[in-house]
This record gives C-alpha cells, sequence and structure tokens, in this order.
C-alpha cells in the first residue's frame, strides 16, 4: 500500500485539536475530562507560538467554568473573531444558555466535544452521547465522528460549513473510545485548509462583527408581538444546512480521497435489517456487517454523520429500499421518553416519508440502548441486535451489553462470535500506572504507525485509583486500517508488567491458543514455573502458550530508570511480536526515546538506552512442563468475612468483572454502603513503616499525617493487650492524666501506599544511630505476615471513649478512630490527611458535601468508599452533586437539618407530657458544645426514641424519623480549588454570605489536581501549570480575606505540615462557630512536583517563607472586643526562592524561562512580603461583626465620634 | 615610571595576574562587567557541573513522569515545554555571551564526573568560544578499596582524555590532598596541562545541632589559606613546565604579591569579590601595582618566582612542615610570635 501522504499516530482528541487550532482565532477553554487534552493541547500550541492558518497565534483563555468559556466564546464572536471551545458532559450542559443565544443569533462556531456521560445516579467521566443529545435542542448542527481519523475530518468539515450555513457545529466524537484511542490517519495539511475554509466567509463573518464604526443591536428583548416570528426567520439557515454539509464533504473528499456523507451506509445493498448508529460503535458493527455478508446475510449498517438538523430525505434515500427492520442503537438513556433520541428521529423520519409517500413500505422500527459509560460494545452484541432483528417480535426498547434482570430489556450474546482476522497483531499488556506501560505501548503505536507500512491502535484502559492503579493496553497492529472500536478479546500476544498481578488478576483470560505470554518476573527461567499460581500455570499449559520472563525490575534498579520499566518491555515485546525485525525496531525505540526524551538531557536519554540494550539480552523463554501443579493459588478479591454486598457486588467489581453483574445487583438510586476500603487489601506498598517503641516520644505525629490513615495510634488499658501476638509492639503512656495507660503505633500493612509522609515527620531519632527513628521504612515483604498479625489484634483492642479526650489537641485527635481509611488517593496525598481528621474529630456527626474532583475520586468513586462507621455504625455521610454547585449543596443539607431541629423541637416541646418533661426539658436545654454532653444528648434521645416508640400517637410519629437531629450535625462542604475559587466561587460566596452555620473546607493545591494540573486562581506567582505553561503571570486570589471582608464569618488558612496544632485548632474552632466557616488548607500534591514523601516539609517551608501565611480569623474574638484576626505563623525567615527551588512547579520555569522565571520570582518575593505587612496590619485591627450585638466593653470608635 | 602587571598564563597574554576565579559571581553578566572595568585580567567562569547537570536532567524526568498514564483524567500533571535547559545549554549560551560581552580572555571551567562527560562537556565549552578550559578535578576517594595510586590515575587518564578531545589550553584545579603533589603536579602536566590551579575549595560536610542532619557547607575563605597555594607554587615554581595559578584566600593585595613572589603566573579570588563586590579586583591591582612601584620593580615578570624555592637561600623553609619549625626555634634566635602557625591577636 502507497504512503505518500501524511500520516501520523494521535488520539481522537489531538486530530480534532489539530484542525481547531489552525481554523481559530479564540479559543475559550475550561478543564473537563475527556475534553481536556484538547484544550491543553491548543493552550500548548499557542504558548509554543504555533499559528492559526492566517498566521497568528490563537488566543487561549482558560475560564472560571464551562458557562464562562461559552459566554467568552459568545462575545468573541459577536465581535468578529473565529472561535472554538472544546468540553464535555457536564460543562456542556453549562453551556446550554449561550448555545441558544450562538445558534438563534446565526453565528457561526464550533465546539468539539468528547462526548462524555452526564451524572445522574452517579458521576461517569466515560463516554456515552447523554451529553450531547442534552443539548440536541439549542440549534447547533451535530456531526458525529466515529473513529479518530473521522474526528480530524469532520472538524474540518464543521469549520468550513458553519462559515457557510452560519449556524453553529457541535462536532462530536465518543469520550475515551476515540478521544483516547491512538490511532493512525492521514493528516490534514494547510493547503487542504486553506481550500475548504472560504477566505470569502471568513471576511463575511468579519463584517457582521459588532462594531461601533458599523454599530448594531444585539440581544434585544422582544415581546409577544414578534418573537415568534423573528424566531422562525432562521428556518431558511436550518432548511439549506444538510446540503452545505454534503457539499462541503464532497469538497473535502476531492481533496483527500476520503468520502463522507449526512449517513453512510456499509453492507449488502438489497439488506433487509439495517442497524442505524452514530459514534465509535459504527466500527464495530460494520466487521460484524462484513462478517455476516460473508456468511449470506442480508444486513447492512448505517452511520449517522449529520444528527442536527436530522435530514429525513437524506436518511431514507440512505437506506436500502429492501429493508424490513430496523434497530436504532442510542448511545443515552432518556427514562420516560417513548423511546430515545435517535430513535425517536428514525421513526419520525420514516412515518413522515412513507406518509409522504417516498418510502414504498414502513419497515419494523425497533430502539435499543447500548454503551452507557463507555460499556465496551463489540461485534458480538451487534450480532445480537442483527439476530434480533431477524425475530417474528424482535424486542423493542432493548438493551445490549449488560445483564437486565429487572425489568428483562437485555438481549444475550454469543460471546463466542468474533470478527478479528488473522493478520492482525493483538496485544494485551497489564501494567501499573507508575511503571510506565500505557507511555511505552504509545510510543510503540507510533513506531509502528510512523515507521512502518502496518496501521496500528492503541487504546489504554485505566482503574480509578490515583495510587497503585493498573492500566491495560489494547494495540492491534495489522495491514488494513483498523476500524475495532472494542476491547481486544483474543490476543495473540500478553504482557503482564507486574508479577504481583498473577495472584489477583486473570491476566491470561484473553489470550489465545499459542500465544505469546510475558512476564517480568523476579524470578528467573528456571525457578518461575514454581512461583505462579496454579491457575496461571493452567492456562500456559492448556492455551500452549510461549512463555517468557524478563527481570525488568531489576534492569531499571541498575540502569536508574526506577518503577518505570517501560522501554526494557517495550524492548521484549518488539522482540517476541515480530512485528518488526529486531534490529530496526531497536534503532526504532531509541530513534523514539530521543525523540520523547531528548529534550530532557543526555543521562534521562542514556538510562534508557542502557535499558533497551540489557532487555534483549535478559529476556528468557522459560521452559513449560507438561503440567500444572502449583500448590499456589489466586487470592479471592475479598476476605470470606466481608458483609453480603461486599462479597456479591463489591468483589466483582475488585476482581474487574463487573461487567458481569447484573442490573438487580445494584441499589436503585446510587445510594452505596460505606465503611467498604477496608475489604480491597490492595497491598502496593513495597515499604511499610516498622515502629520501634524504645524511642517513641508519643506525639502521634505519624498517625496524624498519614494520608491513607494506614498508620494508626490506640492507648488503651494494659489488659487489653491479653491475647496479643509475639510481636505485637507496645510502650507506656506518658500522661499525668492517665496514668498507666500502653499506647501503639501499629501499620495495616496490606492499606499502606508507602509513601514515607509518617518517616518524614517522626522527631524521634535514635541516640546511637540518627538515621533509625522511632519508625523507619522497611521492606514489606520481610514484616507482612508479622504485621498482619499485628493489625488483626490492633482492631480488637475498644477504641478510646471519646468524653476522655482533649478533641482538639494532635495527641487527642489521633487516639480517635479515623473513619477516612484507605482511600485510593495518590501516595502521600496531602489534601486526604485533612479528611481524616475531620473525620477523627467529628466523624460521628457530620454530613459532608463533596465538589467533585480528587476527594470525589478517591472519596466516591467505586468498587470501595474510604469513608466508614464507627462501632455505634455512625460516621461522615457523603454525597456528591456537582462541581460547580457544592457549596450550595452543602448549604441545602443545613437548610434541611435546620428545618428539621426546628420542627423536632416543636413537637417534643408538645409531646413532653407524654414522654416525660424532664426529658423533654433536657434535650431542649441541653449544651451540646463538647463530646460528654453529646454523649448525654445521644443517650437522651435514644431514651426519647423508645418513649417515642411506646406511644403510636400521629404526633409521635412524626418526630420519630427526625429525632436523631436533636443531636447537633455539622456540615461539611468539601472541594478543591478549582472548585472554591473558580467554578463555584459565586455559589460558596453566596453560600458564606448567607450566615449559616456550615464549614467550608477547601483542600487547596493550588491547581485543577484531578484533571491534570491545569492553573486554578489558587495557582500562585510563577508555578508552572497547564494552561499556563510560561508560569502563571498574577498571583493567587486571597479568598480567605475575601471571606473574612464579610466579619461574619470564622476564617482559618492552615497548614498540617507547618503547624499540626494550629490545623487541629482551626477545625475545632470552625465547626463550633455557629455561622459559616472557611477553612483553606495547604495541599501538597503530586502537581507540586515535589517527593511526596517530604509532603509535610514542604508544607513547613511554604509557612516558613510567607507563601503560606497560617492565620486564624475568628468573629468570636470580635464580639469579645479583641482582635479577630490571629496571624499563626511566625515571620517569614525563608527567602521564596529558596521554597520555590524544591518545588518543580517553580524550577521548570527557571529552566524553560529563566529571565521571566527570575521577574516572576522577585515579584513573588514581593508578594510573600506586601501580604505578610498588609496582614500584620489587620491582625491589630478591632472589627465589630456586622449584625451582632457589640461587645460589653467600650467601643474604641465611641470616644473619637 | 610604572611596572608593568603584564602575565602570561596558558599561553595568553593577560594585562594583569588578577582573575577573578569560578564562582557563581560570573552567573551574571553585569558581575562579570564590572570585573572587567575593575581590571580583571581574565574570567574564569563558574563550573559546569557534570553531576548536577545530570542529577536535574534526572529529577526533572522523574517529576514529570511521576504518575503520568495511570489515571484516566490526568494523564499528566505539567505542560509539555518546548525547550528545558536541564542540559549545559544555558550554562553554554552565557558563556558565548559573556565571550561576545567581555574583552577580556574568558575560560571555561568543568567539573565532571565520567570520561564520557568530560570529553563532551569539555568540546562544548570550547565550541561555545572559551579561551581556555579548567578542570576542576575533585573526587572524595571515600572507597577503602580504592589506593591512591588508582586515584592519580583516573586523575591522568580524564587529563588526557580531555587533552587529546580540544585544543584550547588546558588548566587543572586540584586539591592539596596528594602524598606526593610535586610528582603529581609533573604527571598532570606530562599528561596535558597546560597549566595547575591551586588549590580548589569543596563542599564540606558540617552538622545541625538541632536537627543532626548533615548540611554541605561552603564557608567563604580567609587570607591565611593563601599559604597552602603559596607554599606549592613556591616549590613547583620551575620545577613544572606549566603555568601555575594560585587560589584560595587571595583576598588582599599582599596575598597577590606573596603569590607572585612564590611564582605564581596569575592569582585567583573569589571569596574576596563575594564580601567587596567585583570592584575590589581594582584595589587589590593597585595595592600589587604600588608595592612594585614603591621597590621599583620593573615589572610582574620581574617579580614573578624571585621568592620561589629555587630562589630563596633557605629551600628547606618551604619543606618543613610544623614540628620542625618548632625545632628551628629551639636552635635559633626565631620570633616565635611571627610564627604563622599560631592564630594573630
Amino acid at each position: 500500500m502507497s504512503h505518500q501522504r501524511t500520516q501520523i499516530t494521535v488520539d481522537g482528541n489531538e486530530a480534532a485539536a489539530r484542525i481547531a487550532h489552525k481554523l481559530s482565532e479564540v479559543i475559550a477553554i475550561y478543564p473537563i475530562t475527556p475534553s481536556s487534552p484538547m484544550a491543553e493541547h491548543a493552550d500548548a500550541w499557542s504558548a509554543a507560538g504555533k499559528t492559526n492558518l492566517w498566521g497568528a497565534v490563537p488566543e487561549i483563555i482558560e475560564m472560571q467554568s464551562e458557562a464562562g468559556a461559552a459566554g467568552a466564546l459568545h462575545g468573541a464572536l459577536l465581535a468578529g473573531a473565529l472561535c472554538s471551545t472544546f468540553t464535555a458532559s457536564q460543562g456542556l450542559l453549562l453551556m446550554i444558555p449561550n448555545m441558544y443565544k450562538i445558534a438563534g443569533e446565526l453565528v457561526p462556531a464550533v465546539m468539539h466535544v468528547a462526548a462524555r456521560t452526564v451524572a445522574t445516579h452517579a458521576l461517569s467521566i466515560f463516554g456515552d452521547h447523554s451529553d450531547v443529545m442534552g443539548v440536541r435542542q439549542t440549534g447547533w448542527a451535530m456531526l458525529a465522528s466515529s473513529s479518530v481519523q473521522a474526528a480530524q475530518d469532520l472538524a474540518v468539515v464543521a469549520h468550513a460549513a458553519t462559515l457557510e450555513a452560519r449556524v453553529p457545529f457541535l462536532h462530536f466524537f465518543d469520550g475515551f473510545r476515540t478521544s483516547h484511542e491512538v490511532n493512525v490517519i492521514e493528516a490534514v495539511d494547510d493547503e487542504v485548509l486553506r481550500r475548504m475554509v472560504s477566505d470569502d466567509l471568513v471576511r463575511a463573518h468579519r463584517e457582521r462583527a459588532l462594531t461601533p464604526d458599523r454599530p448594531v443591536l444585539r440581544g434585544s428583548a422582544q415581546n409577544p408581538d414578534v418573537f415568534f416570528q423573528a424566531r422562525e426567520a432562521v428556518n431558511p439557515f436550518y432548511d439549506l444546512v444538510p446540503d452545505v454539509v454534503q457539499l462541503t464533504m464532497d469538497r473535502f473528499a476531492e481533496l483527500t480521497g476520503r468520502r463522507y456523507h449526512l449517513f453512510d451506509y456499509t453492507g449488502a445493498p438489497d439488506a433487509d435489517r439495517v442497524v442505524v448508529l452514530m459514534g465509535s460503535a459504527v466500527g464495530a458493527v460494520q466487521e460484524t456487517v462484513r462478517t455476516l455478508l460473508a456468511g449470506g446475510e442480508k444486513v447492512g449498517v448505517l452511520e449517522v454523520r449529520l444528527f442536527r438538523p436530522f435530514s429525513a430525505p437524506a436518511f431514507v434515500s440512505s437506506l436500502p429500499a429492501t429493508v424490513k427492520a430496523v434497530a436504532v442503537l442510542d448511545r443515552t438513556k432518556e427514562p420516560g421518553a417513548p423511546g430515545e433520541p435517535l430513535y425517536q428521529d428514525v421513526v419520525t423520519a420514516l412515518a413522515e416519508q412513507a406518509a409522504a409517500g417516498r418510502l414504498a413500505e414502513m419497515p419494523r422500527v425497533i430502539g435499543g440502548r447500548y454503551g452507557l459509560s463507555s460499556k465496551e460494545f463489540n461485534p458480538a452484541m451487534a450480532k445480537a441486535v442483527f439476530d434480533e432483528l431477524a425475530r417474528p417480535q424482535p424486542k423493542n426498547h432493548f438493551t445490549i451489553g449488560i445483564y437486565d434482570d429487572v425489568t428483562h430489556t437485555s438481549l444475550s450474546w454469543d460471546r463466542s462470535f468474533t470478527t478479528e482476522s488473522d493478520d492482525v497483531v493483538r496485544a494485551l499488556f497489564f501494567g501499573l500506572g507508575a511503571d510506565g506501560t500505557v507511555s511505552a505501548n504509545k510510543s510503540s503505536v507510533k513506531i509502528i504507525g510512523e515507521g512502518t507500512n502496518l496501521f496500528a491502535q492503541g487504546y489504554f484502559v485505566y482503574d480509578s485509583k490515583k495510587s497503585g492503579s493498573m492500566t491495560t493496553s489494547h494495540l492491534r497492529f495489522g495491514p488494513r486500517p483498523i476500524e475495532s472500536s472494542y476491547l481486544i478479546e483474543r490476543a495473540n500476544f500478553v504482557a503482564c508488567h507486574q508479577f504481583n498481578f498473577l495472584e489477583r488478576l486473570d491476566v491470561l483470560a484473553a489470550a489465545e491458543r499459542g500465544a505469546t505470554f510475558l512476564l517480568n518476573s523476579p524470578y528467573g527461567p528456571e525457578e518461575v514455573w514454581d512461583h505462579l499460581p496454579i491457575e496461571t500455570q493452567r492456562a500456559i499449559v492448556e492455551k500452549e502458550l510461549r512463555f517468557y520472563v524478563i527481570d525488568a525490575q531489576r534492569i531499571a534498579d541498575e540502569v536508574g530508570l526506577g518503577t518505570r520499566i517501560n522501554t526494557i518491555l517495550q524492548t521484549c515485546f518488539f522482540a517476541l511480536a515480530g512485528v518488526l525485525d529486531r534490529e530496526e525496531a531497536i534503532a526504532r525505540i531509541k530513534h523514539a526515546i530521543e525523540k520523547s526524551y531528548g529534550k530532557r538531557g543526555q543521562a534521562v536519554l542514556e538510562m534508557n538506552y542502557a535499558a533497551v540494550d540489557r532487555a534483549l539480552a535478559e529476556l528468557h523463554e522459560v521452559p513449560v512442563p507438561a503440567d500444572a501443579r502449583s500448590r499456589l493459588h489466586m487470592v479471592p478479591p475479598v476476605p470470606d468475612d466481608a458483609p453480603e454486598f461486599v462479597k456479591n457486588v463489591t468483589a466483582k467489581m475488585i476482581a474487574g468483572q463487573g461487567d458481569l453483574l447484573p442490573v438487580s445487583a445494584f441499589p436503585p438510586g446510587g445510594v452505596f454502603p460505606t465503611g467498604t476500603s477496608k475489604w480491597e487489601k490492595r497491598s502496593i506498598a513495597h515499604e511499610i513503616p516498622i515502629w520501634d517503641p524504645s524511642i517513641c516520644i508519643d506525639c502521634a505525629k505519624c498517625a496524624l499525617v498519614c494520608p491513607h490513615a494506614a498508620i494508626r495510634m490506640k492507648v488503651y488499658e494494659p489488659a487489653q493487650a491479653e491475647g496479643a501476638p509475639g510481636s505485637f509492639k507496645h510502650k507506656e503512656w506518658r500522661d499525668r492524666e492517665r496514668p498507666g495507660m500502653w499506647m501503639t503505633i501499629q501499620v495495616a500493612p496490606d492499606d499502606c501506599t508507602g509513601c514515607g509522609v509518617c518517616v518524614d515527620v517522626c522527631p524521634a531519632k535514635s541516640k546511637e544511630v540518627v538515621k533509625h527513628k522511632s519508625i523507619d521504612m522497611l521492606p514489606k515483604l520481610e514484616h507482612l505476615e508479622e504485621e498482619r498479625q499485628n493489625w488483626a489484634f490492633f482492631q480488637t483492642i475498644p477504641p478510646v471513649d471519646r468524653r476522655q479526650v482533649k478533641l482538639a489537641s494532635i495527641k487527642g485527635s489521633q487516639m480517635l478512630e479515623p473513619l477516612f481509611e484507605f482511600s485510593g488517593a495518590c501516595a502521600g496525598c496531602g489534601e486526604t490527611p485533612y479528611l481524616k481528621l475531620l473525620s477523627q474529630m467529628f466523624g460521628d456527626r457530620i454530613l459532608i458535601a463533596n465538589a467533585t474532583g480528587c476527594s470525589s475520586i478517591y472519596g466516591g468513586n467505586l468498587p470501595t468508599t474510604p469513608w466508614t462507621v464507627d462501632a455505634n455504625g455512625r460516621g461522615p455521610a457523603w454525597a456528591n452533586s456537582l462541581f460547580e454547585d457544592n457549596a450550595e449543596f452543602g448549604l441545602g443539607m443545613r437548610l434541611a437539618l435546620d428545618h428539621q431541629v426546628a420542627f423536632a423541637r416543636e413537637q417534643l416541646a408538645k409531646l413532653a407530657p407524654e414522654v416525660g418533661q424532664d426529658l423533654a426539658d433536657a434535650i431542649l436545654g441541653a449544651e451540646q458544645e463538647d463530646e460528654p454532653q453529646l454523649f448525654e444528648q445521644r443517650e437522651r434521645v435514644a431514651e426519647l426514641r423508645r418513649r417515642l416508640e411506646a406511644l403510636d400517637s400521629p404526633a409521635a410519629r412524626n418526630l420519630l424519623p427526625i429525632v436523631d437531629a436533636l443531636v447537633r450535625k455539622s456540615v461539611w462542604i468539601v472541594g478543591g480549588d478549582g472548585w472554591a475559587y473558580d467554578i463555584g466561587y459565586g455559589g460558596l460566596d453566596h453560600v458564606l454570605a448567607t450566615g449559616r452555620n456550615v464549614n467550608v473546607l477547601v483542600l487547596d493545591t493550588q491547581v485543577y489536581s484531578n484533571t491534570g494540573g491545569q492553573a486554578s486562581k489558587a495557582t500562585p506567582r510563577g508555578a508552572v501549570a497547564k494552561f499556563a505553561a510560561a508560569g502563571k503571570p498574577v498571583g493567587r486570589k486571597d479568598l480567605g480575606m475575601i471571606a473574612a471582608s464579610y466579619g461574619n464569618v470564622y476564617v482559618a488558612q492552615i497548614a498540617l505540615g507547618a503547624d499540626n496544632a494550629q490545623t487541629v485548632k482551626a477545625l475545632a474552632e470552625a465547626e463550633s462557630w455557629d455561622g459559616p466557616s472557611l477553612v483553606i488548607a495547604y495541599s501538597t500534591c503530586i502537581e507540586h512536583g515535589i517527593d511526596m514523601s517530604t509532603s509535610m516539609t514542604h508544607q513547613a517551608e511554604a509557612a516558613r517563607s510567607g507563601f503560606w501565611p497560617l492565620y486564624r480569623y475568628d468573629p468570636r474574638k470580635a464580639i469579645e472586643g479583641a482582635h479577630p484576626l490571629q496571624l499563626d505563623s511566625p515571620r517569614p525567615s525563608l527567602p521564596i526562592r529558596e521554597f520555590q527551588a524544591k518545588e518543580a512547579r517553580f524550577a521548570m520555569l527557571a529552566r524553560s524561562r529563566p529571565e521571566e522565571a527570575a521577574e516572576l520570582q522577585a515579584l513573588a518575593q514581593a508578594d510573600a512580603e506586601e501580604r505578610w505587612r498588609f496582614y500584620e496590619q489587620l491582625a491589630g485591627v478591632e472589627r465589630h461583626v456586622p449584625g451582632r450585638p457589640e461587645h460589653d466593653g467600650a467601643d474604641p470608635a465611641e470616644g473619637e465620634a | 615610571m610604572s611596572a608593568d602587571l603584564r602575565t602570561r598564563y596558558l599561553g595568553l597574554e593577560l594585562r594583569n595576574p588578577v582573575v577573578p576565579s569560578a564562582s557563581t559571581l560570573s552567573s551574571r553578566i553585569d558581575n562579570l562587567k564590572r570585573m572587567q572595568d575593575a581590571g580583571a585580567a581574565a574570567i574564569v567562569m563558574q563550573s559546569l557541573f557534570e553531576e548536577q547537570i545530570e542529577h536535574e536532567q534526572i529529577e526533572i524526568h522523574r517529576v514529570l513522569e511521576h504518575a503520568t498514564e495511570s489515571f484516566p483524567e490526568a494523564l499528566s500533571f505539567f505542560p509539555e515545554l518546548e525547550d528545558y535547559n536541564t542540559g549545559p545549554d544555558a550554562y553554554l549560551r552565557h558563556l558565548e555571551q559573556t565571550k561576545r560581552e567581555l574583552e577580556v580572555p574568558v575560560i571555561g571551567s568543568l567539573n565532571g564526573t565520567s570520561r564520557g562527560g568530560w570529553v563532551r562537556y569539555a568540546r562544548l565549552i570550547q565550541d561555545a568560544g572559551a579561551d581556555a578550559l579548567e578542570l576542576n578535578v575533585y573526587v572524595v576517594a571515600s572507597d577503602p578499596e580504592v589506593t591512591s595510586a588508582d586515584v592519580e590515575a583516573q586523575y591522568l587518564d580524564l587529563v588526557s582524555a580531555v587533552r587529546a578531545s580540544v585544543s584550547i589550553p588546558l588548566a587543572v584545579k586540584i586539591g592539596p590532598f596528594f602524598s606526593s603533589m610535586a610528582n603529581m603536579a609533573r604527571r598532570l602536566v606530562e599528561a596535558g596541562a597546560d597549566g595547575l590551579v591551586l588549590f580548589n575549595r569543596f563542599y564540606q560536610p558540617d552538622i545541625d545541632l538541632e536537627t543532626l542532619e548533615v548540611d554541605p557547607t561552603l564557608h567563604l575563605s580567609s587570607s591565611e589559606e593563601c599559604l597552602l597555594p603559596l607554599r606549592w607554587i613556591a616549590i613547583l615554581r620551575g620545577r613544572v613546565q606549566a603555568s601555575l595559578a594560585a587560589t584560595t584566600g587571595v583576598h588582599r593585595w599582599e596575598d597577590a604579591v606573596k603569590l607572585i613572589l612564590a611564582g605564581a603566573d596569575v592569582t585567583m579570588m573569589a571569596s574576596a569579590l563575594f564580601r567587596n563586590g567585583p570592584e575590589h579586583v581594582a584595589s587589590v591591582l593597585a595595592g600589587i601595582e604600588r608595592w612594585l612601584d614603591e621597590r621599583e620593580y620593573a615589572s610582574v615578570e620581574q617579580a614573578k618566582g624571585s621568592v620561589s624555592q629555587a630562589n630563596v637561600a633557605d629551600p628547606m623553609a618551604y619543606a618543613r612542615s610544623n614540628y620542625m619549625q618548632m625545632i628551628v626555634s629551639y636552635t635559633s634566635p626565631y620570633d616565635w610570635r611571627q610564627s604563622p602557625a599560631e592564630p594573630r591577636a
């Protein structure tokens, strides 16, 4: 085959973004998965000075939300710019109001959408059409791309057609499946673009711009007399869109040879059964059609490309006249509708055309849902749909791809059906995020895609954990373009890059007979066999696999690559897969290494070259015995003593078999039990902290800072240690108030991530050998069995009585049980210690409203949640609404609680004679300030409940469901800086201004952490972040002082690593303030570019340099007549540059733009000094809390009046 | 008539014998210009540290790769920058700019760790326009298995490798800790060194009594420290066919004059410039000139080496240890209050 044209290997996001950047002047952006990479590419290209088709660098502006991006887009469009944006899911919905406006005004624009599930019973970042279907009514034309190639090509069509049609275009492709699939495509060059985009039309657009030189008015307010008619005035433009698009597609075909139609039909010209759908699943159906045609069946598939405006004539004329039955597949769910949107359109189109006599016979039409949230859709499923169509009474409104045992919508499918052809190399790789497997596979796809005549495809499946996460790479290489838009189920090459996966995961399930199996193994070819579980041995023997091992980790260690074993295993893949000649493969790998890492420096290159060279020498084939006799077995996903739900449902998800769960397994409405993370023993650490009680000083810092609640402290009566295993350690607890108690620091060895933060903060050093601390990180394998036993025993020691603990102290708080444990957050996460502490202090009586972001992912992503319960079954009640509305969401919780309290009190007062006046008075008059008081109130309420239950009166029955409201609850509104400073700021401000008793905890990492480090308004001056690649030029917003300006808001700025006690105190004060509180917590993050084991040290330096001053603003102090603002960190003593030098986010700028870096550093120093000066002055100011009675003391202002 | 201050160093004709040695002062062009304006005869650029470059490359790479491609919402965490100066590029560009903007000779300085690194970076420094190259060689031979002969061989191997790869003059800056310094000096010259720079100072570990952590420190030198190079320059003058540069402890004009008298072709200073600013060069020069004039020396060349070991009446004075001096002080009328071995009041 010839490849004269330029081939590039890109994913769908990059394919579309290249076109958008070339054909835009203003691009307004906001990060949202899975569209963020489009915005990141565009931003990076503009930052690097890359120009558009007209030789100018497009303006890229990050906004505070998608609503903001749409607004900016709207303004730029009216002012005459060519504009684009990128978004998905909720972000697209936030654009709706402006989408109506832009379309109503007939302004040409393009947005590219990586279509993603809209959150309903749960959030999902994955792909389906629920977002784009949610905007189909706005008047935007909608073009659907089903492949990476189309994502590029139809992007061109969209940008060209919009100018002619004057209708804005939404171009979409499936999130992840297309947006993140890497494939080989033919690039569109500038010459094609020039011929596609008419200069006349560009000029016409510019001439329509708002300008005072030719002033017009837009956006008038219209009345009943004219709005309707004026609205209908757009009709001619919509009528023309299908023709404009088809002509644009035809022009594109002339220039590139790639032909597209509004509806593209593939299949038998005389088909009787046709499937209609759009998006990536088209590839799977087309493969199925080809296979069925070969078997003599009369089938076809009709791909919808222009969904809106829907051209009924074009649709009908694209269908074979012979068609008898049509199945319409929708990748969305519209509950309550007579059918999903595409189905309805098809039915309407067919009915109308039939009625108009343009259709000989109305075929039977059925509709079905598939692929929600990237649910797999493969040829076997497509075949099931064709089979269903052949039935005399096919099921309508079916589902395919799941097992619906509740309303029985699902079709079953034959899993053995395949369309994969023999000349395609299909390779599956199981790796860890940290080991670089995906990077290596992306590189391999590029090597083959760009260096050979073969076509290549890479698709990558990630799990939802941020630490120790597993990745699965699905790679195909073959002689024809690869349109297989589904996962590999029959692999002829399987690589397992982590030996310990074998005990938990059936990595060979998809291996075909005779496939090659490559294992990264610490055991050599002679000994590895005896270390395999029996299940793996059986698969190797029965499937007659060729089995190879390499000790990639050892090589990586020796050449300095650490955990990144990617280039070693990539080399092995090429050596074994035979896609390329070995020598050529090595040369190409090295070339790819140079391309990827060249600018990172010679040292980096040489490390990787060395890895490549060593890989071949140390790759060994393993002689496979005739039978499997291992005594080792795979480990069950959860232990036997787990609760039923965990065993039946959670365990399946943990084992990667969630796809097999039927509908009935799930609680409708998205309710899940908490306390499940403890059942998911991930055991991902290589080293764990081991305690030496002989030098421990009882400071509890290790437990305090542990991001994963994997190291804990208990203080207990010596008698409770009876029956402890011999290895269980303790020491005397040094406390005058509680003499004779014992204390133990215990690690949960299978839950620790090995981050090392505890060891970094441990202040107790041995007098003899300073490197030995009271806790040291030691190899897990040497301590695992012992510590498992110790941990099991530790859990049997009852927790301390909360009444006896000083809550607002470090030691006190750490004696309490964390009700947030073992999250999947990044190892060393700077956010989670705050949440854990919060759960220790108030966890048994808090509701948490959690903004979407890192904390909602490690907090609420299935299969398991770290939020858990105490021995009484109480624990944080947690919910996530959206990204943008979290403060309002939490306020709603508060309003409900306040109402319940008021109602309950009223009812109780009425019922007092019946339940006992004393009890009622005691409950109604109770102080609930501290733990003993709360305990007593709980006891009283329990007694009240008993008495109410006995009463059986309507009033009693009214009170019963809300009786627990009489025990004080606290509402915590938790989110990151992206929420608090940007998208949710308006709501946050409003909620603080209501004066209601809510507590806001901002986990401030100073970037959008969850979506990969985009700048927020919390990003400091001089830091490099996405969308601020040249260093953030302006300083961060002072959210705390904005809130303090209200006067009645408790505000604290804290950093756990800088001042433990201040953090604990601030949380206690915030909670106890009967009004709004805002606590801004400095949260170290991998996006700071630091060694996360030193997370707390960085926090200390942030405070010491004045980069992050610690303070508390307490309105109570104002009421008492004292100064409400207290500065808690000492006067800055460390130059900002010394703080910055240790964080890559700043240091990178010094490397890439030294002059700007120096300038920004000087400004950052000035910022810090100015802020300190300002705060110092404020700390000396007395003020009154608005709306509060003045304090008793004389008002100093009075004398001056 | 004032004395002719010109001197030759590494074959370069210098206007006087005062040269700022390698330090971070040279990282800024304005500092360099101030030094030149104050009379500095040449500039030794701050060292390019191979170890630091590699460490930085690997660290930045590690940070940029950390946790990438693991989590579907965030496949990376930093923007991919077009250009990183983690390599020697920034140093080389700075060297090129220095060379463009200064009139005096510019000497590149290199501190390597690997043979390949030495040779590669030496060439790059030459290509960037340096008039000469100073190799700043220092290894802490902490491995008990490594003999002094091994260490010496390593030095010599390195010098000859670099010598073979560059054509500009080559100076070798070494520490004083060789069992046989004179022999080592000769072998270094035989291996290709055009000059010896005596001696380098290094970071020394210190213990923080608060944290019990070991911190590297670099204290500025004091004037007294010039006595070590003074001895060895005096001894080596005339014994090795190479330029000799004195560095460490050159603070005052008196230090410079003494070192010239001992045989130094140039005297190099850094600490004094940190303390007193680049303009301090001028006052040192003025002092040298005044001293020469007052004593009616015609030129630096005339004074150079006039008090070297070969040219003094008591050559043993340079070779004695303190112990010997104590014996001498008992056997001859020696004024102990002048003894340099004692702290001055």
